[in-house]
């Protein structure tokens, strides 16, 4: 089993738009619920909207903040599943089948499973 | 294990070329599987060629080259093995391959295993989640067995370009965990179109070159036509699979006769048809029609049977157009593209007059989208020559040059403006 995080992105949109997504809400949950029932599920949030984000760097010491997100796009990152698959092949199906994935993307990213990594070897774990 | 006789001293070299070019994909998919690790794998397959350049021409070369390669790759892969500690599953995976080498023969589940493990690598060198680019250069690297400069010449990029596409390709595939196996069937069709995708590319590359000097590369071509083969023994009731593999041949039949001495492009109509290669010619039509019988249309056998008929005409004008006419409509309902719609309507031209095929282009140039296809305005500047409008026909070719990626072709369209009587 391998661990995916899955960044759900989506353009911004008008109150009108914004009404038929609300709406999808039944979806989402029984998404979820798909998801935890073939237990993959291992957590989920959601984001408020990429104005109220606030981006750090650390140069030469000095801390600088930027009010917004760390690149501007046309889609922003609104949320996020992690997921235990088989696979890569089982985690790209359940992106598919996220409800954002009709109108905003979905990225997989596989993740790096240091633990595991370590457990199953003795001698790093030593290291 | 037992050592052949020393006789004449290129035997070891010739046994090495053959060994390389008919065993190592497969040694190489087997040890992926068992190793769990694309670039180890690959590693310790070069390892095991390395020691049988070192020791063949001293020692003689093995009775059995193909296990002594697999033998020899599997303790490298050990040795890279133990020294990798990154890796999740090693233990496991050591003690799976120490198991295999303490066993005099392979049992009946690893044997049915290995005959899979070449589908395996294939399915998974063209996964989708790969880029086109990457599919395409994994697959020449792995199962052609090309080396990543002969991959970069073929596609004009710089090897370090070609290199990066290939490890970022190799590392996607373990770091996601994309899996080692054939997909089930209810995904197979879905996948298998994929794969003939990157082999009908590849053939298509060194076909038609997009960019560069030379007409057609033929090493691209055949290597294509060895993938088709492979796919055929591997999945041999698959008919697309047999209409991909007739259409490479029968296309590839005209190798010879594409390019006059001096490097020029020679019109079909204008090649010596004494140069095509029968005996590719046979093979595609006997691969035609047992893809056929099989009953399973799909575009690649349209494709091939076009190509066929237009190379069963004992001359250009015997060419049953109206035959062609009727597959290009067939293949453009299976799988709509522009270029399939610029065919049929030279088909058609063919057919009834250089009048009927401009009515059918026209819906084509006024489409915004297809303002920089070549193609449409190559064909485009034919029908109107063939019908007299010698002005449009001037303007067409201009337009058509000016988006020429390739010099023979670009060449052969400036020959045929300079040939257009004065107006």
């Amino acid at each position: 089993m391998s661990k995916y995080l899955l960044l759900l992105y989506a353009g911004e949109v008008d109150a009108a738009e914004q009404a038929e997504r609300e709406a999808e809400m039944p979806k989402w949950v029984q998404y979820t619920q798909d998801l935890i029932e073939a237990g993959v599920f291992q957590g989920s949030d959601r984001l408020y909207p990429a104005e109220s984000a606030t981006t750090v760097r650390v140069r030469n010491d000095e801390t600088e903040l930027v009010d917004g997100p760390f690149a501007i796009t046309k889609e922003f990152l609104g949320g996020y599943y992690l997921l235990d698959c088989p696979d890569l092949n089982n985690a790209l199906k359940w992106a598919a089948r996220a409800p954002i994935a009709r109108y905003g993307s979905v990225e997989v990213r596989p993740v790096i499973d240091l633990g595991a990594a370590f457990a199953s070897d003795p001698a790093a774990a030593r290291a | 294990m037992t050592r052949g006789q020393r006789a004449e001293p290129d035997a070891p070299r010739a046994a090495l070329e053959r060994a390389f070019r008919d065993e190592r994909a497969a040694v190489l998919a087997t040890l992926i599987r068992h190793v769990g690790d694309f670039q180890l794998a690959e590693d310790a397959v070069a390892d095991a060629f390395a020691a049988a350049v070192a020791t063949w021409p001293r020692d003689g070369v093995p009775s059995n080259p193909g296990a002594w390669i697999t033998t020899t790759a599997r303790h490298r892969a050990i040795d890279r093995l133990r020294r990798v500690r990154s890796l999740a599953d090693r233990t496991d995976r050591l003690a799976e391959l120490a198991r295999l080498n303490s066993q005099e023969h392979a049992s009946e589940e690893e044997e049915s295993m290995v005959a899979d493990d070449r589908l395996r690598l294939i399915f998974t060198c063209c996964h989708p989640a790969l880029a086109m680019p990457a599919r395409v250069a994994l697959t020449l690297r792995t199962l052609g067995g090309l080396t990543t400069t002969e991959v970069a010449r073929a596609f004009v990029v710089s090897e370090p370009t070609m290199g990066k596409r290939i490890v970022r390709a190799k590392a996607k595939i373990a770091d996601a965990h994309i899996p080692y196996r054939i997909p089930p069937d209810h995904e197979l069709g879905e996948r298998l179109q994929a794969v003939l995708q990157v082999v009908y590319l590849i053939f298509n590359e060194g076909y038609s070159a997009t960019g560069g000097e030379r007409l057609a590369r033929g090493e691209l071509c055949s290597e294509a036509i060895r993938l088709g083969r492979l796919l055929a023994t591997l999945m041999p009731d698959d008919a697309e699979i047999l209409g991909l593999l007739a259409m490479m041949l029968l296309h590839d039949s005209r190798r010879g006769a594409r390019v006059d001495g001096d490097g020029h492009y020679v019109a079909f109509d204008d090649q010596d048809r004494s140069q095509w290669d029968q005996g590719r010619i046979r093979e595609g039509q006997r691969l035609l029609e047992r893809a056929m019988r099989l009953r399973h249309p799909g575009s690649y056998q349209v494709q091939a049977a076009i190509t066929a008929l237009h190379l069963e005409a004992p001359l250009a004008s015997d060419t049953d157009w109206d035959q062609i006419a009727e597959l290009y409509s067939a293949l453009a309902h299976i799988s709509p593209s522009p270029i399939i719609d610029v065919n049929r309507a030279v088909a058609v031209a063919f057919a009834r007059g250089p009048q009927a095929g401009l009515e059918l282009l026209a819906p084509l140039l006024d489409d915004a989208r297809l303002d920089h296809y070549q193609p449409l305005h190559a064909a485009h500047a034919e029908l109107l020559r063939r019908n007299a409008d010698l002005p449009g026909a001037a303007r067409a070719y201009a337009r058509a040059i000016e988006l020429s990626a390739n010099a023979v072709e670009r060449d052969e369209l400036e020959r045929r403006l300079r040939a257009l009587p004065v107006f």
